[in-house]
């Protein structure tokens, strides 16, 4: 008894250490005689990595560290980058904006979260990067945005300004409404109920906004004539436009929210149509009876590695789906698409091993270097190499194991996520908890 | 509906033709150059299973194996004991968003007289996914209200729901009435479900001890007028007469709880009322160890993919959970908690191994224990003379994600490994 209420004390004591940590400003540390699992430039069985203001300087066996900088011994575990997830909801204050079928100005950039405990769940699983997107329940539905997991940092610092600009679009059951129930003297259903309106919407979308291009283009032709017309306007502005039109104009990329392979290959048919790019399906859960044609067209897909049959259209989502689509030449990485999920990724991305046949680098690419290349930032992190920013997370056992656990994710340098620390943290909290008072009689209500 | 009845069809349609062929003629096999994995008792490096009648005649290092024997080498494999999932959906959940396919939540609060195994689908296509992953023996538990109804212990391979039972009724599933609500996680965003969430839990507690007081009497009416001919018998009463087995000590309680206080107004319970008990969930079963060790009640985690409790539990509570209950000298069981993932049951108790629980306790806790839990450890749970031949060769440890299985054995049939995954990329491989 006097344990458990110890216990709750402590717990008090940690959120409260757990809740902001000190960020040293330098982004300087050595980590030393780990295993390191660079995924792009092999194995480096036991080597040190020296970040110097954030960046991965120097990756080799027996780096000295330089005066003042703080050493991380990492024998016996495995080094990895940080871990990145290419769709979630987390860290946004609203993920739908459902009201109307077509909503490209919602921006999710504009309501960044950094309070939201989620980072701190996403550190404890070694993620360093996510991608943020809107929800789908809208055919168009709004750009996304790219964090880094900089609990305790103001929420523009979370951004990733490197990072491709990226417009979610979705498409099947939730954007036909399949679940809603209309109710008599509710709503009546919103257009589009079915996969043809679901396409015959986007399709009006891009006509209109091929239009607006094209009436801005007239308009910025005749102003820089030698004689503009007299009372020459400028068209009005449309913000659902603006956004659409950066999407025609290369400026933004599309992922797409799709289940079904003939959904997914119809959308890639608008896009050709329109000529802008798909970058990515989301969920994707039959990309594996299109593989061939998305190698072909170069588009990625970012998977749940096994969460299936949940609804209709997930009903032939087979875990092989990742491993295989990766082996025919698809970039594929494995998302979470939860707050939850998001700290067992490299679980997720073992399964690939067993249903699929992926090595342990391939498999560890599907949660590093590929989301990087997914999300634009593959020069920057996604891997351990020289000149790249010092997201790393370590491992107690090789991450491709079941027995294994993050004890540390690092930031730029920074230590973001220490396990060890918490630890310690829990231990002191319990000594310093009050005694329990005297128990009662067992719990009886 | 036509639409929904024909999209059944499909779903079944491709799922039929998964599983084993059941009543072969019983022969004798013998596993040779296995590492055996016994689960009970010390590895044998190399070793023998003899298999004969669907159960484990002999197994070690120098067992006699009869001319006409058919031989599987098993050279570079290691052989365990299938694994029990101690709490899921499988066969009364197949598309989890299409109400047509959900069977495992019976409406109303009181529902004794409803059992799991009667609506079992028994060509699910979730259980050769779970069996191709080691997975050999289920309980499938229905859920919802007080007294939700009563579980099932099935085997993974069978052509009938009647041929898959080892047990048509395991367990009285009920869930206890959460005492605390509405904080944090408790039945909302995070980590604990279930439960009957409501404010007037203590009032759903009385009411689930006068279901229990009314059973009694009625029994006891009952017998009155059975040896009294001038006696009448009391009314039928549903409830009653399947709550029966329960009061007689025949029939276990499973009783679905969550938070610490719960848990001890359940040990409570279950003192009071003289039941048989197994609890499901227990996620801060932690902070209360030594009252369970105490009430000697054994525990099926629910899965541990899910978050804390209550943050102020600690990021990693969940795992962590196993691992004390365990020191703590209670009974631990992993389960799925699922139908369509239930084959990740060997993660759940890797996951509390990566956080402290010894790897073998956790590999105990998929399939000794469990068959402990559930009073079938004569027959099962682990390899043994005399135990059902419920055998899984694998190219490494069972528990991991690496692991490929590479043979699974029911009864001493070999079953078919092949499921809705390998079928659909079968037919799109050759696209």
């Amino acid at each position: 008894m006097t344990k458990i209420f110890r216990i709750c004390f402590l717990c008090a004591v940690l959120l409260v250490s757990n809740a902001r940590p000190a960020p040293a400003a330098d982004g300087d540390l050595l980590i030393k005689n780990g295993t390191i699992l660079t995924v792009t430039k092999g194995v480096v069985p036991k080597g040190d990595i020296l970040v110097l203001g954030g960046i991965i300087r120097q990756i080799g066996p027996n780096l000295a560290p330089p005066a003042g900088v703080k050493v991380i011994d990492a024998a016996g575990r495995f080094v990895i980058p940080g871990l990145i997830d290419s769709h979630t909801h987390i860290a946004i204050a609203g993920t739908n904006e459902g009201s109307e079928a077509i909503t490209p100005e919602a921006d999710v950039g504009a309501v960044v979260n950094a309070d939201d405990t989620a980072i701190l769940t996403a550190l404890s699983g070694g993620v360093t990067m996510a991608h943020t997107m809107h929800g789908s329940a809208n055919p168009i539905g709004g750009p996304n945005v790219v964090l880094k997991m900089k609990w305790g940092r103001p929420s523009e610092e979370l951004l990733v300004p490197e990072a491709l600009r990226t417009l979610k679009f979705a498409l099947g059951e939730n954007v036909k409404q399949s679940s809603r129930v209309v109710q008599a003297g509710g709503p009546p259903p919103r257009y589009p109920q079915t996969r043809m309106g679901t396409n015959a919407i986007i399709r009006r979308e891009m006509l209109k906004a091929k239009a607006y291009l094209a009436e801005w283009d007239r308009y910025a032709k005749l102003k820089a004539s030698k004689t503009p017309p007299a009372n020459l306007l400028p068209p009005r502005k449309d913000l659902r436009m603006e956004v659409l039109s950066d999407l025609l104009r290369g400026k933004m990329v599309a992922r797409v929210h799709d289940y079904q392979a003939t959904e997914a290959l119809e959308f890639i048919e608008i896009a050709k149509e329109f000529g802008f790019k798909v970058q990515c399906l989301e969920h994707a859960w039959e990309a594996y009876k299109i593989a061939d044609e998305l190698a072909a067209a170069k588009i990625g897909i970012s998977v749940f590695a096994d969460s299936w049959a949940y609804k209709m259209e997930a009903a032939e989502g087979i875990a092989y789906t990742a491993g295989y689509c990766a082996k025919r030449g698809v970039l594929v990485s494995i998302n979470s698409d939860s707050s939850e999920r998001i700290r067992r990724l490299y679980n997720d991305a073992a399964k690939s091993m067993k249903y699929g046949g992926l090595t342990e680098t391939e498999a560890l690419s599907l949660v590093t270097i590929n989301p990087a290349i997914q999300l634009g930032v593959e020069k920057i992190v996604g891997s351990l190499e020289v000149g790249k920013q010092g997201d790393i997370a370590i491992f107690n056992e090789h991450p491709m194991s079941a027995y294994t656990r993050c004890d540390m994710t690092i930031i730029e340098g920074e230590v973001y996520f220490d396990r060890a620390q918490y630890l310690k943290d829990r231990e002191e909290a319990e000594k310093k908890a009050p005694p329990a008072p005297a128990k009662k009689d067992g719990g009886r209500s | 509906m036509i639409r929904r009845i024909g999209l059944w069809a499909l779903i079944t349609g491709l799922a039929a033709g998964l599983f084993s062929a059941q009543a072969k003629p019983a022969k004798v096999i013998a596993i040779k150059n296995a590492w055996i994995i016994p689960v009970v008792g010390d590895d044998i490096d190399g070793g023998t299973i003899l298999i004969r009648d669907g159960k484990i005649e002999a197994l070690g290092k120098d067992v006699a194996v009869p001319a006409g024997t058919e031989v599987v080498d098993a050279r570079g494999l290691r052989a365990y004991p299938g694994m029990i999932d101690g709490y899921s959906f499988l066969g009364l959940q197949e598309i989890t968003g299409v109400n047509e396919t959900v069977d495992n939540r019976e409406t109303g609060r009181i529902n004794p007289q409803v059992r799991a195994l009667e609506a079992l689908r028994y060509d699910s296509m979730h259980i050769p996914i779970s069996r191709s992953n080691g997975i050999t023996a289920a309980l499938v538990a229905p859920t919802g209200g007080l007294i939700s109804g009563q579980s099932a212990l099935i085997k993974l391979d069978g052509w009938t729901e009647r041929q898959m039972a080892i047990q048509v009724s395991a367990a009285m599933q009920i869930e206890f009435p959460p005492i605390r609500g509405g904080r944090g996680g408790f039945g909302g965003g995070g980590g604990m479900r279930g439960g009957a969430q409501t404010a007037d839990a203590t009032r759903l507690i009385t009411e689930l001890r006068e279901l229990f007081a009314k059973a009694r009497a009625y029994e006891k009416r009952k017998a009155y007028a059975a040896k009294t001919p001038s006696a009448a018998p009391p009314d039928f009463d549903e409830t009653s007469e399947f709550l029966s087995p329960v009061l007689k000590g025949e029939l276990p309680v499973m009783i679905s709880v969550h938070a610490d206080r719960d848990i001890r107004a359940a040990i409570q319970f279950i003192k009071d009322e003289n039941l048989k008990a197994i609890f499901y969930g227990a996620e801060q079963g932690w902070k209360v160890a030594e009252d369970i060790k105490k009430a000697n009640i054994p525990v099926i985690l629910s899965d541990l993919y899910a978050m804390p409790p209550v943050w102020e539990d600690g990021y990693d509570q969940l795992f962590r959970n196993p691992v004390i209950l365990n020191k703590a000298g209670v009974k631990i069981a992993f389960a799925s908690s699922s139908a369509s993932v239930a084959k990740d049951l060997p993660y759940h108790a890797a996951k509390a191994a990566a956080f402290g629980l010894d790897k073998k306790e956790a590999l105990k806790a998929v399939t000794i224990t469990p068959a402990e839990i559930f009073g079938v450890d004569k027959i099962m749970g682990s390899l043994e003379k005399g135990k059902a031949a419920n055998i899984v060769l694998a190219d490494g440890d069972i528990l991991e994600q690496r692991t490929n299985i590479r043979k699974v054995y029911i009864d001493g049939r070999e079953t078919d490994l092949s499921n809705r995954y390998t079928e659909l990329l079968e037919k799109f491989k050759k696209k």
